[in-house]
């Protein structure tokens, strides 16, 4: 087997993380997709880190978790906020930024 | 995990984890975006990251799979059920799609978008992979820890400031400041009195109700439910149970069931 | 001695501002300073002139240099001016009329209460008038050109009470401003083609240049002189212009404003000798004018108005002699000087005569006067004499140089400017002997009432004639309007004979001008004969039809030539229907464009791009996922064209 499979499958769990943004309006959902993508992103990294046999994929892999880390703390404490005001968690019902 | 495996072509073993473990990733992802609950969601993405850590282990990342199932799995992860607790933990989604051609469109440009990045990614002659056994000659963890406090030791200091700041910015986002002072018991009930709208106590849920549960309305005396009866986070989440026609029909039935037993147990007890 | 040139200026500028400025308070003794000080420019003039005199034919020319007015990079514009022979001319002709016609208006003007702003008005047109001929540059003299146009118009328009003085006011102020634009534009072409506008190095520069600009600036120039002067086309001003008081007539509209077209093609000879299609443009403004100007004067029975179209005549003589060239430079201004005289002593008496008859102006209601006002008599006929050129007066020595030089431009074309010319001559003796027989032979037609005239039945008698009709006394005019008469007179006897005398004048004004005198194909003196023949059959003529029959108190209907003459050659028909419908009609035009191809040009980019908005605004939902499905398109789209390029 080839390792480019590995690169298959994180371009295909990028789709599918993609998509559900896409197509789910519950926020948190949502939000699990985007980690699924960042999810799918990382993969590629180690593989490609042991494709050009260098640890320098690794390293980006590993900001990429810190900075998901904090964007998961923001973004849960956003949607959070957002329910307690106005007890929804759909996407879909703040709209409120258009004409 | 051995250095053979990480050579340039894999080992029939890592070919049947793949295959193996691969369906269940791409069965997770799936189901995290088709499940109408979003604690189903979380649990499926869950798997998929522990797969994902196990994907890590087998392409030489020892430290990052590791990482992976501590930080991910055991800590974001359990943020999110958390948060899906704190929301409402039954409340489905539907997935009756409500924007005009969404749908359709969010399939296009999905099919599109994996089809160009996968044709891509076949197009690009990807073919020599050189192996992790020279960098990981001195343990991944060492070999790791000699680039982030060396080369990427800026990038490092500045991604500590940010979860910093991503920490005091949660923090800010849903911290609740009080403005003004409490009111007493005695101005609360003087406000109530002056309102004249509901002088004494809310009623009590289940009183005369079929059924006395908190999530039941108290009936009234001409036989019709009060919402007033039942909590307001309940009447939110649309988590009232019904009190009428068949909702009735299954809660006697079930009241008849436990009175079965009951008497049976009465029954033994004599 | 230069510095005494500006203060030739300055003394009649000073006066204006002073009387208009100083209020009522002056109103008793306004006059006699804006008539001092009119005199007080002549008496300036007269040591001028004797200094020009004492010096050589080649050192007659004195500058004076009094400040830089628009010093801009390569734009150097200053106040600066020039005193040379033709300048010198000038000067005199306006400082000597001018101070004449000033004593004249102290007597018109005796009994109107706003005497002080006329002459405070008369002043400023004296002003500006010696700034227009003094001036050492053409954006200087053009500043003087405006300032007379002014004058002109706040004389004519001096009685504003009246409505034909106020229309008649704004005419010319409109129809000089066509003019204007003309002279506006020559000196734009001049800064661009010469780098400068004076006139040293213009007319110094002009022999290298070529004839296309140098032809353009004269067509620009022409186009200037024919609004100042009163020629076709642009000629229908002058006779609406009699609106004004007499004195104006005279200074402004005889002697000197309306030959400062003549002064412009005279000082600008040197662009005009480069561009022979300018001239001769020239020359067939100035012949089609004098015959206009003549039939015109025939037909009118408004003896100012009839001396205006003598006076478009006449100044036709000089456009035309000025744009022969070096042939006729001189002969033009020696004309002008000459009409400058006897013209405005014909517009003196004929303003005295109105002042005898209650201000009526139309001839049928004259007759026989010459018993009542002999001076007037005696001064009007003396001008008349030399007008028509009779042998040994004024007009006879210049205007016959006149046609002399048109012979003299030789070929077919010298032979039918000189037979205009000569036609013109008999014309003008016929209107003037007109003019002659109506208001002072005859019957005395005033002491019968007025009856309606059919020619122009819209004229109402007033109430006062019908029922008890009083007949004017006439009388002779006081002393200070029969003075400036008889002086006038005098000059119109003797200049053109001094002037001639071992060709002084033209010898004075070669060095400006450079004498050509040119090779007419008949000998001088049979011009000469066939001037004094045709002469004496315009005087036959008109006494044949004036003197033997009475004339009638009423204007017959006239032949078809006649009511056209009498309407002015239905110039105004013709600009009415030519410039007014004609320019509505195009405003309107335009208007349809603007409204259909401009407005909807740009409403329609408006309304297109309005629409496009609102489309694209269905874009612009709110919905975070649509959002999010245009970035992933977006980046599919990316991703293609990154494949794509690779693959190429």
């Amino acid at each position: 087997m080839n390792p480019v499979n590995y690169l298959y499958l994180a371009a295909l769990l990028f789709t599918i993380g993609a998509a559900g943004v896409l197509i789910r309006r519950n926020a948190i959902v949502v939000f699990m997709c985007i980690e699924l993508m960042l999810n799918a992103c990382n993969l590629a990294f180690v593989v490609f880190s042991r494709m050009h046999g260098n640890l320098d994929g690794q390293i980006i892999a590993f900001f990429t978790m810190v900075v998901a880390a904090a964007e998961v703390v923001v973004g849960l404490a956003i949607i959070v906020s957002i329910f307690r005001t106005r007890h929804t968690a759909s996407v879909d019902d703040a709209s409120l930024m258009k004409l | 995990m051995t250095t053979t495996s990480l050579a340039a072509a894999a080992s029939t073993g890592e070919a049947v984890q793949f295959w193996i473990l691969g369906t269940v990733a791409v069965i997770g992802a799936l189901c995290t975006i088709l499940m109408r609950r979003a604690v189903h969601s979380a649990l499926s993405l869950a798997g998929t990251m522990i797969v994902l850590a196990v994907f890590y282990l087998a392409n030489g990342a020892y430290f990052l799979g590791i990482v992976q199932i501590v930080v991910y799995t055991g800590a974001i992860m359990m943020l999110f059920l958390f948060v899906v607790m704190l929301v409402g933990v039954t409340a489905a989604d539907s997935l009756k799609e409500t924007l005009k051609g969404q749908r359709w469109l969010a399939a296009a440009c999905g099919l599109g978008f994996g089809i160009l990045l996968i044709a891509g990614i076949g197009n690009a002659s990807l073919r020599h992979f050189n192996g992790l056994g020279e960098a990981n000659a001195g343990g991944n963890v060492q070999g790791l820890a000699a680039l982030i406090f060396t080369k990427y030791v800026f990038a490092f200091e500045v991604t500590g400031a940010l979860l910093i700041t991503a920490a005091v910015g949660a923090m800010v986002l849903t911290h609740r400041e009080r403005t003004e002072r409490e009111k007493t018991q005695r101005e609360q009930s003087e406000a109530r009195i002056r309102e004249g709208k509901q002088i004494p106590p809310l009623p009590a849920p289940g009183v005369y109700a079929r059924h006395n549960a908190v999530d039941v309305p108290g009936l009234l005396p001409d036989g019709t439910p009060s919402e007033l009866t039942v909590n307001p986070t309940l009447r939110e989440r649309g988590q009232i149970r019904d009190v009428s026609g068949a909702a009735l029909d299954e809660l006697k039935a079930l009241e008849q069931r436990s009175e079965e037993r009951l008497g049976r147990s009465e029954e033994a007890k004599r | 001695m230069e510095n005494l040139i500006a203060l030739l200026v300055a003394a009649p500028l000073a006066g204006a501002a002073l009387l208009l400025c100083g209020g009522r308070r002056l109103d008793r003794a306004g006059h006699w300073i804006g008539t001092l000080l009119a005199l007080g420019s002549f008496a300036l003039a007269v040591p001028l002139f004797t200094e020009l005199l004492g010096r050589d034919a080649e050192h007659r020319t004195l500058h004076q240099h009094l400040f830089s007015w628009i010093p801009v990079g390569g734009f150097q514009a200053d106040v600066a001016f020039q005193l040379d022979q033709l300048s010198m001319t000038f000067v005199l002709l306006i400082t000597g009329v001018g101070s004449l016609i000033h004593i004249y208006s102290i007597g018109y003007m005796e009994h109107d209460e706003r005497r002080r702003r006329f002459f405070g008005y008369l002043n400023l047109f004296l002003a500006a008038m010696l700034l227009l001929v003094l001036a050492d540059n053409y954006l200087l003299l053009y500043v003087g050109w405006e300032g007379v146009g002014l004058a002109s118009y706040l004389l004519i328009g001096f009685w504003q009470h009246k409505p034909s003085a106020a229309t008649a006011a704004k005419k010319a102020f409109l129809v000089n401003r066509v003019g204007d634009v003309g002279l506006s534009i020559a000196i734009m072409l001049m800064f661009t083609t010469f780098g400068t506008f004076a006139f040293g190095p213009v007319l110094g520069a002009a022999g290298e240049t070529s004839e296309g600009k140098l032809t353009a600036i004269g067509v620009m120039l022409l186009l200037a002189a024919c609004g100042k002067s009163a020629q076709v086309p642009l000629q229908s001003w002058l006779g609406d212009a009699m609106e004004g008081p007499t004195p104006v007539s005279a200074l402004i509209h005889a002697a000197t404003m309306v030959t400062a077209g003549v002064y412009l093609i005279t000082r600008s000879g040197a662009i005009f000798n480069g561009a022979p299609d300018a001239q001769t443009a020239v020359v067939v403004v100035g012949a089609v004018t004098l015959l206009f100007g003549a039939i015109v004067g025939c037909a009118k029975d408004d003896i100012k108005k009839a001396l205006a179209g003598s006076t478009m005549s006449q100044i036709g003589y000089m456009i035309l002699a000025a744009g022969l060239g070096p042939i006729g430079y001189a002969f033009a201004i020696m004309h002008l000087v000459t009409h400058g005289f006897f013209k405005a002593g014909l517009f003196l008496g004929a303003g005295s005569v109105m002042h005898g008859m209650n201000d009526e102006v139309d001839m049928r209601r004259y007759g026989g006067l010459r018993k009542y006002m002999p001076v007037t008599f005696i001064t009007f006929g003396l001008g008349y004499l030399a007008i028509i050129g009779f042998p040994g007066l004024s007009g006879f020595f210049s205007k016959d140089k006149i046609i002399e030089a048109a012979f003299a431009k030789g070929g077919t074309e010298g032979w039918i400017l000189g037979g205009a010319a000569l036609l013109g001559a008999a014309i003008t003796a016929f209107y003037m002997t007109r003019v002659m027989l109506m208001t002072f032979f005859g019957e005395e037609r005033w002491r019968k009432a007025p009856t309606p005239s059919p020619a122009e039945p819209s004229v109402e008698p007033a109430a006062e004639t019908r029922g008890e009709y009083t007949p004017p006394h006439p009388h002779e005019s006081p002393r200070s309007m029969t003075i400036p008469m008889i002086l006038l007179a005098v000059g119109s006897v003797f200049a053109g004979g001094l002037f001639s005398i071992n060709e002084a004048f033209v010898t004075w004004l070669e060095p400006v001008t450079s004498v050509d005198h040119g090779h007419p194909p008949l000998s001088a003196s049979a011009i000469t004969t066939a001037t004094i023949v045709v002469m004496v059959l315009g005087v036959g003529l008109a006494c044949l039809q004036y003197g033997r029959k009475p004339v009638p108190a009423v204007a017959p209907r006239g032949s078809l030539l006649t009511r056209a003459a009498r309407r002015d050659l239905l110039q105004d028909d013709f600009n009415h229907v030519v410039l007014v419908r004609g320019g509505g009609e195009l405003t309107r035009a335009l208007v349809q464009l603007d409204h259909s191809v401009v407005d909807g040009a740009v409403n329609g980019t408006a309304a297109s791009m309005g629409g496009l908005s609102g489309r694209l605004r269905q874009a612009q939902n709110g919905f975070a996922r649509s959002y999010a499905v245009q970035m992933l398109g977006g980046a599919a789209v990316l991703i293609a064209v990154t494949l794509l390029m690779r693959g190429v």
